[in-house]
């Protein structure tokens, strides 16, 4: 094995024994509270630049996939009061099915093209949804949380160690992606993709293998959101912010390499629970804009950029 | 029964392709060897890049049969044709812009049909290398693409498409822009990639590259082809030189 893919995994088991000790020491749930949403939002972030930053295919349904994963945790607790685990896991298929669809959109659209299209498929699953009432309907639906599973004391604990756990897997996924040939490949499909078809790069398979990795990752995120909230209605599920917060947390992180989206979720992450808790949740919207636009214009590498941490991509891959 | 080492690496039957009411390439038939040098000309306009594009999978032919080394490839994707052995150059460079000129080779050996030869990533590193040393562009290995000159900009797409270590290599006017000694040095590769039995199809408006390059020449107007043979007879025949002269 390499050493940084030893020094890798170090630092993701370091990183999961500091949340569980955490969640150990920390009597108060208000921090795992506000925590749990950005932790969401790394492994949102991260999974969205598969496709959007690697490949290039701007994607704007996340909610999309986001809301299938809360809603297939819905269905699940409803039908069979499946434990949490399994709504993640058939999260994680239904999102990669639905992935390959969106996948199978990149045959004949791209740009701005691909992207109306999956706003557009966004709308006909929250419509779809909405008039489902099996799992609510409009009017959404109350969710009871199953007893908590020992060691942890209280329900919000688990799940933040739960979606820390996820964010391991989603940014373990993306770093090897990257490393890969595959990694690569998406490259050279964004940068040209006839020329990365004449150069043996078999790039409709390279992008259905994105849809379905990126899409997988982003449902299983969204699947502990129902009993997160205890409550799911389709209109916060889909809500197009969450599709908006991942293209900016993505594009200000930098997509050249996985820490940017990292990055670029913690800051935006922590500025947007910041300003819940001190102005107002609205405010967030604002912050959001204007920051993606101060990027745009002053790094449109983003935080990466800035840094100049492109070299570690060329030669030591970390 | 032709035997094996006679029969044409490249056959091109009753290839038609149209865009709406415009028929761009009519019923082109035509062989072309292994290893064998075969110069593509005609004015502008005259189907050229089109017939390239049938060959490389860009485009599908509208009616015909493309067969290469002995398989009816006329279905088959870009990407497919590559591996088995077909690769291009583009008319107006298309490089991978994000990437360093080195990366961009190992894009193709990271995916090349050969893969399993070069099986570390070190390997395949030192097979970029020694096509950019053979084109003359080993200097500007780790600069990104977007520094590079036109004419490096065309080099590289010739090392890219020989990285993917082609049967078949077209170069659709790499010489375009090109000094009299450039021109030479980029003719003195193709003709020493020519004699490891790759076949080249070079489409070229410098004509005294063309003539000296060329084992067989073709030339097309308005999509068809109006004469084919050795390049003295090509040149000398009267229809071609109306062609490209105007009456």
């Amino acid at each position: 094995m390499q050493k940084s893919t030893i020094a890798f995994w170090c630092g993701a088991a370091a990183f999961l024994a500091f949340v569980f000790v955490l969640t150990r020491t920390i009597g108060n749930e208000y921090p795992f509270f506000a925590g749990y949403v950005i932790l969401q939002f790394v492994v949102l972030s991260v999974a969205w630049s598969i496709l959007g930053g690697y490949a290039g295919y701007v994607n704007f349904g996340t909610n999309a996939f986001f809301g299938v994963g809360v809603y297939t945790a819905v269905l699940l607790l409803k039908a069979f009061e499946a434990p949490l685990l399994v709504q993640i896991a058939v999260a994680a298929i239904i999102g990669s099915l639905l992935g390959l669809g969106v996948g199978l959109l990149t045959l004949r659209m791209r740009g701005i093209f691909f992207s109306i299209a999956t706003i557009a498929l966004a709308i006909i699953i929250e419509t779809s949804v909405t008039n489902w009432r099996f799992v609510g309907g409009a009017a959404g639906i109350q969710l009871q949380r199953p007893p908590v599973t020992p060691p942890f004391d209280s329900y919000v604990k688990m799940l933040f160690f739960v979606q820390a756990l996820l964010v391991v897997v989603a940014v373990a996924t993306t770093r090897s992606i990257q490393n890969s040939r595959i990694g690569r490949g998406l490259q050279a499909l964004r940068d040209d993709e006839l020329a990365a078809e004449c150069t043996g790069v078999p790039t409709l398979r390279l992008k259905l293998l994105a849809c379905v990795i990126s899409g997988a990752l982003i449902s299983a995120g969204g699947a502990p959101a129902a009993l997160y909230l205890q409550y799911a209605n389709p209109e916060s599920a889909f809500n197009l912010n969450y599709s908006v917060s991942v293209l900016a947390m993505s594009l200000i992180g930098g997509t050249a390499h996985w820490i940017g989206p990292v990055l670029g979720a913690i800051l935006l992450g922590t500025t947007q629970q910041l300003l819940a808790v001190t102005i107002s949740s609205e405010v967030n919207v604002l912050v959001l804009g204007c920051m993606l636009v101060l990027f745009v214009v002053a790094a449109p590498k983003g935080i990466l950029g800035l840094f100049a941490l492109l070299p570690l991509r060329k030669g030591k891959r970390t | 029964m032709i035997a094996a080492d006679q029969m044409p690496l490249l056959r091109i039957e009753a290839l038609t392709r149209s865009f709406g009411g415009f028929v761009a390439l009519d019923n082109i038939n035509v062989d072309i060897r292994k290893g064998e040098r075969f110069g593509l000309i005609g004015p502008n306009g005259s189907g050229k890049t089109t017939l390239v594009n049938c060959i490389s999978g860009a485009l599908r032919p509208s009616k015909g049969v493309v067969t290469f080394a002995g398989s009816d490839i006329t279905l088959l994707s870009p990407n497919q044709r590559s591996h088995r052995g077909i690769a291009r150059s583009f008319q107006i460079p298309r490089p991978f812009r994000s990437m360093t000129v080195i990366e961009n080779l190992m894009v193709a050996l990271d995916f090349a049909a050969h893969r399993h030869l070069l099986e570390s990533a070190l390997h395949r590193r030192d097979a970029a290398m020694a096509v950019l040393t053979r084109i003359g562009l080993a200097a500007k290995a780790d600069s990104p693409t977007a520094t590079l000159t036109q004419v490096e900009l065309r080099k590289m797409e010739l090392a890219r498409a020989m990285a993917t270590g082609p049967k078949l290599l077209i170069s659709d006017e790499a010489m375009a822009g090109l000094s009299t000694s450039e021109v030479d040095e980029v003719l003195d590769l193709l003709i020493s990639l020519c004699g490891e039995d790759i076949a080249i199809i070079m489409i070229e408006h410098i004509m005294q590259a063309v003539m000296r390059f060329s084992e067989r020449v073709m030339c097309l107007d308005a999509g068809r082809i109006i004469a084919i043979g050795t390049p003295d007879e090509v040149m000398g025949n009267p229809r071609v030189q109306e062609a490209y002269l105007g009456t």
